[in-house]
């Protein structure tokens, strides 16, 4: 996309490099595939080996671990390109790097560290993260999933998670339980739950008509044993979650512009090709606006996640900050989908474009890691002072 | 072995291009660059050598301003060992100069292997390589689309048009790079922070004279719209007509 605003001049050579070699493996290995993939409603497995030897898995997290180092903005360019390609190649990444990796980096052993991170970022170990419950989507603390432990020091899980993205190829879980029969947020912890262990069941979500080349899946716990090392032993409270959500929503803040651009791309492209009474529909007033606008947004998304990742960088970023990316970047990328999609016509509704395909995946997009209304209510405390949660 | 693969910076071919207010140059507003196509697959050819032949050396050489460190630290990420720029302020138009500066660079460098793209994407001129084996006084086999080394030779296929050529020579020896060698890889993310502590050298060009300078550049003249002539079978005799008497290709 044409850099009208010169922001690679605010990228290092570095971040360029890095944004070039995903963006070739996405041009050559996802773009091909993913109309067919969203058609069968198949997250394209064989694209794992190929981003993990790009590097791409916990590209943030330290090269002690086999992984690649990367700063945070590198980290967010990473996410950019790949959904440019789509929302669930991107969410794919997101959860093994920054839902799964992450807390294990932050809050696990040492022992848990070496022994999952260079298997994780090599991609021989998927990961899914199990927060969220059917009746406890944006009020996490309310969860009922219990974790007791016994007089042996192991522990038994029961309970049950929804709308895990990677549930069902997952070798690991990290699920977010309380403890002990306490019912307080307080009580949360963390645990690393191979998903072969005896009681626990993935169950793919049907019927999605939104991220549909990614995996989705329902989890059950039923009397889950596990053993003493099987808790992140740093984890505890609601707080540690929601540090990972904050890690995932960052990536998402990113992720969007890409869909955005591939929306914005395609629709510049059609608009100078595209022949109606007489000349290209690009001439036409009504569509220029659109581009226009299209790419003021996604021009104004690109300097704030930047931003947000110069900060991230250099450890100044709060949370506030990143619902406030998160939920403009989620915005304005579902409107670019939907303008670009209308440019397109009748067109438009096809999978040969990208358009309608960015368009539904967005839509979930601006749900998960916190709904477009959470992060409003968060803005609005912030400014406020004010909570209107409850 | 020791493989030196020279490299150049060129602007993204897919742009269009505007000549610069010089008349000389292209205007480099907005013009983003990368290493020319066929360069890319000669430093693959050079770093599969060396992995498929154990123990080795593939050194990156680039002559121009600094920007050229940018492509030597690309090819580094992908792989290579070290780089070398021969500082000039700007790229001669003239082939021999620029390979009098690399013949100077290699000349002592113990390399088996010399290889370069078969031309630059940008000027086209496919001399370089030639004339840097011709001042050094080795073997030149051009535009190779296979390659085999055994025993302190090599053998290269050489793809013309409507028929292919096999040419052995020893080595040392210099080997230009066509298509047909597999594609550069893409530079994996550690291989790009790995780049970041590989030995990168700045070394003033020695440049032979120039005795070719460029005078004007030119743009292609705009192509005149196409024309319908007619539809259906009716217009095919008008069609016919106009390729005999007008574009006389018939």
């Amino acid at each position: 996309m044409q850099d009208l605003f010169d922001i690679d001049s605010a990228l290092s050579e570095e971040e360029r490099a890095v944004r070039a070699s995903v963006r070739q493996f996405v041009d050559e290995r996802i773009l091909p595939i993913i109309g067919d993939c969203y058609i069968e409603g198949r997250f394209p497995k064989e694209i794992i080996p190929g981003l993990a030897e790009l590097g791409v898995l916990g590209a943030n997290l330290p090269e002690e671990y086999g992984c690649a180092g990367l700063n945070n903005v590198a980290y967010g360019l990473i996410m950019q390109e790949l959904e440019r390609g789509d929302s669930g190649i991107r969410s794919f990444a997101s959860v093994q790097g920054a839902l799964v990796m992450y807390p294990i980096f932050a809050f696990g052993s040492e022992e848990q560290k070496k022994e999952y991170l260079p298997k994780m970022a090599a991609g021989e170990i998927i990961g899914c993260f199990g927060l969220t419950e059917s009746d406890y989507g944006s009020n996490p603390s309310g969860m009922i999933t219990m974790a007791n432990e016994q007089a042996d020091g192991s522990w038994v899980l029961n309970g049950g998670k929804m709308w895990i993205t990677n549930g069902s190829q997952a070798k690991i879980a990290i699920v977010w339980a309380k403890t002990n029969g306490d019912p307080s947020d307080k009580s949360i912890r963390g645990f690393i739950v191979p998903t072969n262990t005896p009681g626990f069941t993935a169950k793919d979500q049907k019927g999605k008509l939104s991220l549909r080349a990614s995996d989705t899946s329902e989890l059950v716990f039923q009397d889950v044993r596990l053993p003493k090392d099987a808790i992140l032993p740093k984890s505890g409270g609601i707080k540690s979650p929601l540090m990972c959500l904050t890690q995932a929503r960052y990536g998402i803040s990113w992720g969007v512009i890409g869909a955005a651009m591939a929306c914005y791309e395609e629709a510049l492209d059609y608009s100078k090709s595209r022949v109606m009474f007489g000349k290209a529909i690009g001439g036409f007033q009504l569509q220029q606006q659109r581009l226009a606008i299209m790419l003021t947004e996604i021009v104004k998304a690109q300097l704030v996640s930047l931003h947000l990742g110069r900060l991230k960088d250099s450890g100044k970023f709060t949370p506030q900050q990143v619902s406030f990316a998160k939920r403009n970047n989620c915005d304005i990328a579902t409107n670019v989908a939907r303008e670009a999609r209308r440019l397109l016509g009748a067109n438009g509704i096809l999978a040969e474009y990208g358009a309608m395909r960015h368009m539904a995946n967005l839509e979930s997009v601006y749900t998960y890691e916190g709904t477009h209304d959470i992060h409003t209510l968060i803005l609005g405390q912030a400014v406020t002072g004010l909570s209107a949660f409850t | 072995m020791k493989i030196a693969v020279c490299i150049k910076r060129v602007p993204d071919m897919e742009t269009r291009f505007k000549i610069a207010a010089s008349g000389t140059a292209v205007d480099e507003a907005g013009l983003k660059y990368d290493m020319s196509d066929f360069d890319g697959y000669a430093v693959e050819t050079a770093l599969q050598l060396n992995e498929k032949q154990g123990p080795g050396e593939t050194v990156v050489i680039s002559l121009g301003p600094d920007v050229v460190q940018e492509q030597l630290r690309k090819a580094l990420s992908m792989g290579a060992d070290r780089a070398v720029q021969l500082k000039a302020d700007r790229v001669p138009t003239d082939g021999l100069s620029i390979a009098g500066a690399l013949a100077a660079e290699l000349k002592d460098g113990g390399y088996d292997l010399i290889f370069f793209g078969r031309q630059a994407v940008d000027s086209a001129n496919a001399t370089v390589g030639p004339m840097t084996a011709e001042l050094l006084g080795l073997p030149c086999a051009t535009a190779v689309s296979t390659l085999d080394i055994a025993n302190g030779r090599g053998t290269a296929r050489r793809d013309l048009e409507g028929a292919a050529e096999i040419v052995e020579f020893a080595l040392p020896a210099v080997v230009t790079i066509d298509e047909g060698m597999p594609r550069a890889r893409y530079p994996s993310l550690k291989g790009i922070m790995a780049a970041k502590k590989k030995p990168l050298e700045v070394k003033p060009a020695q440049l032979g004279a120039e005795s070719l300078t460029l005078e004007k550049m030119e743009l292609p003249p705009e192509r005149a719209a196409g024309r319908i002539v007619g539809e259906g079978p009716g217009a095919v005799p008008e069609l016919v007509r106009l390729l005999h008497t007008e574009a006389k290709v018939l």
